[in-house]
């Protein structure tokens, strides 16, 4: 078969499995987009803006395991895309990110559109390639896949320069079938022996708590974990990222952990005597302040990706692998060894989490005459039963979606963790929409955070893409609001949105429905009409307590056991 | 503690400044970085020497590692192995100073190999510190200027970082 680079770049995604592409056209990619018009087996996704490309590719990565791919035109269209980029580096999301370049011979010679792509992005990708030869597109695009989806995974991309896509010269074409790098072997195991040893040290311990992250999902362990959990009968607490892999709803679940963790989490945490961490990293807003994390515990520290152990953390038992491999073999260890966890020490450790439980951290005004955005959410998870795919933005909403939507499956949460990227919410539900037609899909918004991808409106017009849009609208920068409440006097600067488009009207502009609710007691009935809308997008703008706060809160630079529960409270 | 990389890496275009933008990007200090091809024109071979704490430097061999292109990687100063570095330095001789400066680099084993009336170019070849050393000893004033290539190393035995 003899192809030209532009029919190589399309055919190589076919090949891939590559169902639907997210993208925006421009000079450098005309090629790629004529040979996209000739066929039919890859389903391209206008979008309105290149970000809203990037994030609706990583949400259907997130809720797929499968990797999300794109392609944008050069200079703007480039950078346009790397907020989605670095969005999906930090939360280590499989996309695979085309990109047009300025032709071979001009490149270096600051030509219209062109920008340096692959020095851009080198910090917010797993690995970048620029095609200098058609010869080498299909070769490199197999790597990409390769490079993005194994290992750790991340966003690759791939800068292709207009002459190498030329239709006027073809080559033969073959799409490898394997691939093995020298330099890059993801596949290890692992080790047996630092298993056994976690295992010993585990079975021993008398106040275990499992700390769980979004490894966990990407790996897609979450029934290894479960079986674990269950077996030895230990509390598991999950970051932001990794909800849902173990079943929120069970009672071994302490809910999320961090600075905005539930009480019970965090004092599990900052007790505890053996930490099994598997899949999460110590990130920041998980630790709290270094110095004061789990002062008491030995480490256990299961992933994949060497330079995470012991990169802020000392750890004591590190196992390199894949969770889903270390996972089975540590319930097989644990299931064959003599020695089992010591019921009496254990039954003493649950009394005192339930202790902690007791306390209902969040606990919030039930009897308020206005929306609480708690409030908004848990209607949520009653009208959607639990089992919707859930989105979100970023600030006080996505913190009260983690808290109060209970998520029992991996893939349902779908948040920007890492980066922490406003806009993210909308582009991802196309995604997530697109990738399960028949499901509900959910987006818990903010009115700052819809505004900054709101075009992508149009997309969810085009696409028919029936997202249920939850806008817990409080006339703040939310989050911003709170921190400037509590550590600047309540000098709100610049964090007040004074002027906010008519949501309703807005979402009718673009052809959806609109709706405005104000009144808690007709919340519940306008979300199920809302649903009941099965195949038309809903933009619910529901009126919130403008002044809510998240609850419990660590502070920067406090440790584990020192949140603040309520606005009254002191540090407890 | 100073520590000595010896990296294997895909001759790609790109590669060194994936090395370079590791350690400006988390703030890793890098004293000097060294380049050139091996046998395999399909390999580099660099050098880097770096310092920090022990912590510091087992994050930089893994977020080395880390790289897509980085094939092999070894900390020499972990085992024995020898370093030399090599600099050129332009030094004014005029009159007495011709003989002074010539016994110098006879005492260090180097070469002169670019005579004028008024200069001499030195050049001197050696494990970093023999090297400052030499720069220690002449007058700084007849110092013209100097270029160091920054040291390469490698490790002893039989044993070599290949694939
Ligand atoms: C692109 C971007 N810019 C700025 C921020 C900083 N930031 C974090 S939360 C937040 C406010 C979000 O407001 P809103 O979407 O209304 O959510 P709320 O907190 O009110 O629920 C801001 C500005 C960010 N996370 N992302
Ligand atoms: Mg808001």
């Amino acid at each position: 078969m003899e192809l030209s680079g532009a029919e190589i770049v399309v055919q190589c995604l076919k090949d891939e499995g590559v169902e639907h592409l997210f993208g925006y056209p421009g000079g450098s990619v005309l090629h790629i987009y004529d040979a996209i018009y000739r066929q039919d087996a890859v389903k391209h996704i206008l979008v309105r803006h290149e970000q809203g490309a990037t994030h609706a590719a990583d949400g259907y990565a997130r809720s797929t395991g499968k990797p999300g791919v794109v392609l944008v035109t050069s200079g703007p269209g480039a950078t346009n895309a790397v907020t989605g980029i670095a969005t999906a580096y930090m939360d280590s999301i499989p996309l695979v990110v085309l990109t047009g370049q300025v032709p071979t011979p001009v490149i270096g010679s600051d030509a219209f559109q062109e920008v340096d792509t692959v020095g851009i992005t080198r910090p917010c990708v797993k690995h970048n390639f620029l095609i200098k030869d058609v010869k080498d597109i299909a070769l490199t695009l197999k790597k990409a896949f390769y490079i993005a989806t194994t290992g750790r995974p991340g966003p690759v991309v791939v800068d292709i320069p207009k002459d190498v896509t030329d239709p006027g010269i073809k080559i033969p074409y073959d799409y490898p079938k394997k691939i093995t790098m020298r330099s890059y072997n993801p596949q290890a195991k692992g080790h047996l022996g630092q298993v056994k040893k976690a295992v010993n040290k585990m079975l021993s311990a008398k106040k275990p708590v499992f700390y769980t992250g979004g490894g966990v999902v990407l790996g897609n362990a979450s029934k290894e974990l479960t079986e674990l959990v269950d077996e030895l009968d230990y509390p598991i607490t999950s970051t932001l990222m990794g909800l849902g892999a173990y079943p929120g709803s069970d009672r071994h679940f302490l809910g999320m952990l961090g600075m905005h963790g539930t009480y019970e989490a965090n004092m599990s945490m900052h007790e505890t005597d053996v930490l099994i961490a598997v899949g999460a990293r110590f990130d920041d807003r998980v630790t709290g302040h270094i110095q004061q994390f789990c002062p008491n515990a030995e480490i256990i520290h299961v992933d994949i990706d060497p330079a995470s152990i012991s990169k802020t953390v000392r750890v004591d038992v590190p196992i390199v692998g894949p969770v889903k491999q270390v996972l089975r073999d540590m319930l097989r260890v644990v299931k064959e060894h003599k020695k089992k966890p010591d019921k009496d020490v254990l039954a003493k450790w649950w009394v005192q989490i339930e202790k902690w439980r007791g306390m209902h951290c969040l606990k919030y005004d039930q009897n308020s005459d206005r929306i609480k955005p708690q409030f908004a959410v848990e209607t949520l998870y009653k009208v959607t039963k639990g089992d919707a795919f859930v989105a979100s933005d970023v600030g006080q909403h996505q913190m009260f979606a983690a808290q109060f939507y209970v998520f029992d499956k991996p893939r349902r949460w779908i948040n920007s963790g890492g980066l922490g990227t406003m806009g993210f919410g909308l582009p991802a539900s196309m995604g997530i929409q697109l990738a399960h037609p028949k499901a509900e899909v959910a987006l818990i918004t903010g009115e700052s955070s819809i505004q900054m991808c709101i075009q992508e409106l149009a997309t969810c017009q085009q696409y028919n893409l029936p997202i249920k849009i939850l806008l817990l609208n409080n006339g703040y920068m939310g989050m911003v609001r709170q921190w400037q409440e509590f550590f600047y006097d309540s000098r709100y600067a610049q964090s007040t949105m004074d002027v906010t488009p008519d949501f309703v009207k807005l979402a009718e502009s673009y052809g959806h429905v609109g709706m405005r609710i104000t009144d808690p007691a007709k919340l519940e009935g306008a979300m199920k009409e809302a649903f009941a809308m099965k195949d038309r997008l809903v933009f619910m703008d529901v009126v919130v307590d403008p002044e809510e706060n998240v609850f419990p809160m660590i502070a920067a630079g406090k440790g584990h056991h020192e949140m603040y529960l309520s606005p009254e409270s002191e540090l407890v | 503690m100073r520590h000595i990389i010896s990296i294997l890496m895909e001759n790609e275009s790109g590669a060194l400044s994936r090395v370079s933008g590791l350690f400006t990007a988390r703030g890793y200090n890098i004293e000097s970085l060294t380049v050139a091809p091996t046998q395999d024109p399909s390999l580099s071979r660099l050098t880097l020497v770096t310092s920090g704490s022990e912590e510091i430097i087992e994050q930089i061999t893994k977020q080395l590692n880390k790289l897509i292109d980085v094939v092999k990687l070894a900390d020499l100063s972990e085992g024995i192995h020898i370093e030399r570095e090599m600099m050129m330095i332009k030094l004014r001789a005029e009159r007495t100073q011709r003989e002074e400066i010539k016994r110098l680099v006879e005492i260090f084993r180097g070469k002169i190999i670019d005579v004028t009336d008024t200069s001499y170019i030195v050049e001197l070849t050696g494990a970093s510190c023999k090297l400052d050393a030499f720069v220690e000893a002449v007058n700084a004033d007849l110092i013209v200027e100097m270029v160091r290539t920054g040291p390469s190393g490698i490790a002893r035995g039989s044993k070599g970082l290949g694939i």
